[in-house]
């Protein structure tokens, strides 16, 4: 491949206070090359990547884009300059159609007439080209993930982006969708256009991509050309070190713990969880697998007492129910690991020792008569942080301060530090680097062999294979029936997440 | 240009954002008072001058200090927990009113410090009552208290005026709008003799050490700070955020309504419609520039008290209008809104 490059970065380093995110990072990217960025969570992909599109300003190093240096914190004039940027968050106005998303920001405010049935035959013709087909009078609210990853990636293209960069495009995905959204970029690359993608998944990489350039840490830590490498490679590349994620042992589940019985849950006007049905034992992980935003955030919130159930019946240590409190649960010894660590797991603001105690601060341990027992607490927290190894943290530290692996393991710390009877773990290791995400899986799976019966709801499928003794996929609110963890091979699974389950063709 | 939250915050951030705040308020006012040909480092000295210059203004600070502290108080216990309490004014008068009428016509079939009790304890309550109405409206309905306590004010200072000229209207006023008078005997004791210090000072200063020990000691406290910093995360750790915000409008209300009562049985003995010249809003900048902190708020209603006792003797010694003390407030304000933007965020290019 000896085209021209399009791309060059040059010696870029961003410190954010102590923590320097890019090391001076040089890359380039070559006409019709499709590259993948790869690296941990914080390995500084998206920093660098917000360098380029001028979201940032770097603290030194330059950018070029088709051989001219682009001025600094300018987002416009990347833009100018052809690069396209899709965000792991879109950026959409829900409450515009499509042509209108796409349009937005394109025209002058003088502008006598718009320019609309003329920008819409350049919208169809885009996206008729790469297979991006929709219809550019829908409402984006009312689209799928997918469709709306579809329209940034046309609003980036009518923009006459030549280089587009996409942050962790696949992270809210089908592998269906992923399937799809890699024959668009191959369609693109085909066709001149050049493609960056940031990734920390190993199996994407090394089907879609040309090549790869390794983040660790902030640095460049190696580049291979794709065809020459293999996943066990990039794997230590990418996280340093080799780590072992531990492993599940065989176990006789007991007695049933929690029953879910034709649950149905409204929230926000909307059917949430569709006559959900599910058992959990005592010393057994059931997995939730599912494709983000299919009813899991329901569930989490409906079993650790957030929501209650619309229909159906709740069954928890014998009693039935259909709303639970978080005061009930946490008084039966419930742990509960919320999807979101930092808007209901902690309050950022607070130390390290109140968020440890919060949910139990009524407890004899943590005050008397409604004074805090401001010494038994950070006792426990101190104690807490030495069994769960919290790093770079005291009982007094503000709690926003940690990384998000430490957060994790305080909250985790709280839960299991006598054992639950009840885990609900909604997404535990979403966003955790590999350490991270391997002492989850420990403290989870010392919990289940001490008895304890684990709802793991994630969308990892390596996560949920690996934790699970049986597996039901949620799909637009519904459960598929169990499979024994056993049975699951990565082809059925990812049929069940797709809502194609064996009786049942809900899709 | 960017904002980045800080992760770095130093105490002594913290304590600078006030000074930092005041000192840049103060040199804004200044162009206003050289604007009115006066020197503003002459202005500031006479300020202080007139503020400590004397036993007698030194007891006048005081006295002007001890409704900022309880009306500050107010907006910073609400504040904290995310109650946007912009009604201490209304709960002032509606607790000095209160006073008014008990003092007069509780008769002296008991102790006058059991009356006293009964006096204070009914300010309390009717202020609490008055920002439970918006709350509850609030937590039912979703509409916002801003708005609800905001115009509550205008309702109640009506009806205030209302009775203080009607039913309440003392006859030998010789038709001045003012309310009948408390008893003597259930006026508050003095704290200095020939002054107007009472020991309302005392009881301000208290409620700051108790609601600082409440906040900083107590499960209500640590369930109050956790709904105001992150509602999502209390609801999930089982906090009652209904019973929370009730809690927290209860004990606002009455701090205001404490206020009103302190004022009426400390200093005038009667209710006229210049009993506060606003100290329900300036307590909202007393919390502000204290940070929310119960401690602060003593020192920060006492500088409040400092600029508006120090204008008025200013205003007369070098004849710069005494407005100047409302735009010095309103002025620190802004400032300490700016201070605690940079104090919280980090601006990077």
């Amino acid at each position: 491949m000896s085209r021209d490059t399009v791309l060059e970065l040059t010696e870029i380093t961003k410190r954010f206070g102590d923590l320097l995110a890019n090391d001076a990072i040089s890359l380039s990217l070559k006409q019709g090359e499709l590259l993948a960025l790869l690296g941990e969570n914080g390995a500084g992909k998206t920093t660098l990547m917000n360098i380029l599109f001028g979201h940032y300003t770097a603290d030194s190093g330059t950018v070029k884009v088709f051989g001219s240096e682009l001025p600094p914190g300018r987002p416009r004039m990347a833009i100018e300059a052809g690069v396209g940027m899709v965000h792991q968050h879109f950026t959409l106005a829900g409450n515009l159609s499509v042509l209108d998303n796409i349009m937005i920001g394109t025209e002058g405010l003088g502008q006598w007439r718009s320019g609309r049935r003329a920008a819409r035959n350049k919208l169809m013709v885009l996206a008729d080209r790469f297979g991006l087909g929709v219809d550019p009078e829908a409402l984006v609210s009312e689209l799928s993930v997918g469709e709306k990853q579809r329209v940034e990636i046309l609003k980036a293209l009518f923009r006459d982006a030549r280089i587009l960069i996409l942050d962790e495009p696949t992270a809210v995905l089908t592998q269906i969708e992923a399937a799809r959204l890699f024959e668009t970029l191959n369609a693109m690359t085909e066709d001149g256009l050049s493609v960056i993608f940031i990734s920390h998944k190993l199996a994407e990489v090394m089907t879609a991509s040309n090549r790869v350039v390794i983040l660790r840490a902030g640095a460049v830590v190696a580049e291979r050309n794709t065809a020459d490498t293999d996943r066990a490679e990039l794997a230590e590349l990418m996280v340093g070190r080799r780590v072992t994620r531990p492993v599940r042992e065989d176990q006789q589940p007991g007695d049933n713990v929690l029953d879910l019985a034709n649950v149905d849950v409204v929230e926000n006007g909307r059917k949430q969880l569709d006559d959900v049905s599910l058992t959990v034992r005592a010393g057994e992980i059931l997995g939730i697998i599912g494709v983000s935003g299919n009813g899991q955030s329901s569930l989490g919130r409906l079993t650790s007492g957030l929501v209650g159930a619309s229909s159906g019946q709740m069954t928890y240590d014998g009693t039935t129910t259909d709303r639970f409190t978080p005061r009930q649960l946490v008084a039966n010894a419930t742990g509960r690991i919320p999807e979101d660590r930092n808007t209901e797991g902690a309050v950022g603001e607070m130390s390290l020792w109140e968020n440890a105690v919060l949910e139990r601060i009524g407890d004899k341990r943590f005050s008397r008569h409604g004074i805090v027992d401001r010494n038994g607490c950070r006792a426990f927290t101190a104690d807490l942080i030495e069994r769960f190894d919290v790093r770079g943290a005291g009982p007094q530290t503000p709690t926003r301060q940690l990384s998000g692996g430490n957060m994790q393991k305080m909250i985790l710390g709280r839960n299991l530090a006598s054992v639950p009877k009840l885990v609900i773990a909604n997404q535990p290791t979403r966003g955790l680097d590999e350490g991270a995400i391997a002492a989850v899986h420990g403290e989870l799976l010392a919990a289940r062999k001490a008895g304890a019966a684990i709802v793991l709801i994630s969308e990892d499928l390596d996560e949920v294979v690996a934790l699970a003794d049986r597996i039901q996929a949620i799909f637009k609110g519904r459960l598929s029936a169990p499979i024994a963890a056993d049975d699951a091979d990565p082809q059925r699974i990812g049929l069940m997440m797709a809502g194609i389950w064996e009786g049942d063709h809900a899709a | 240009m960017r904002l980045e939250r800080r992760t770095d915050l130093s105490p002594a951030m913290l304590l600078a954002a006030p000074l930092m705040a005041v000192a840049v308020s103060l040199a804004l006012s200044g162009l206003l008072i050289a604007l009115a040909g006066v020197n503003p480092l002459a202005a500031y000295g006479q300020m202080v001058q007139g503020a400590f210059g004397s036993r007698l203004s030194i007891s006048e600070t005081l006295t002007r200090t001890t409704p900022l502290v309880l009306t500050g108080l107010a907006a910073a216990v609400a504040f904290r927990a995310r109650l946007w309490n912009i009604g201490a004014e209304g709960q002032l008068y509606a607790g000095a009113l209160v006073a008014a009428w008990l003092g007069h016509s509780l008769t002296l079939a008991m102790p006058a410090a059991l009356s006293l009790l009964i006096i204070m304890g009914a300010g309390m309550v009717i202020g609490a009552l008055l920002l439970l109405g918006p709350v509850l409206l609030r937590l039912r309905l979703g509409v916002d208290e801003v708005v609800t306590t905001l115009l509550m004010n205008f309702i109640i200072i009506l009806f205030v005026s209302m009775m203080i000229e009607g039913p309440m209207k003392d006859p030998l006023a010789f038709g001045w709008p003012q309310s009948v008078p408390v008893e003597s005997d259930v006026m508050l004791p003095k704290l200095l003799e020939r002054s107007r210090l009472h020991i309302g000072l005392l009881i301000a200063v208290g409620a700051a050490l108790l609601i600082w020990l409440v906040q900083s000691r107590t499960v209500f406290g640590m369930q109050t700070r956790a709904a105001g910093l992150n509602a999502p995360a209390a609801v999930f750790a089982g906090v009652p955020l209904s019973k929370t915000l009730l809690g927290v409008a209860c004990i606002s209300g009455a701090l205001a309504g404490l206020a009103g009562a302190i004022e009426v049985t400390g200093l005038k003995g009667y209710v006229t419609l210049d009993l506060s010249p606003g100290y329900g809003y300036s307590g909202i900048v007393v919390a502000m520039l204290a940070g929310l902190n119960p401690i602060g708020v003593v020192f920060t209603a006492l500088f409040v008290a400092v600029v508006f006792v120090g204008a008025d003797s200013m205003s007369r010694a070098l004849g710069v209008p005494s407005f100047i003390a409302d735009v010095i407030v309103s002025i620190s304000l802004l400032t300490m809104l700016v201070a605690l933007l940079f104090t919280t965020y980090r601006v990077r290019r």
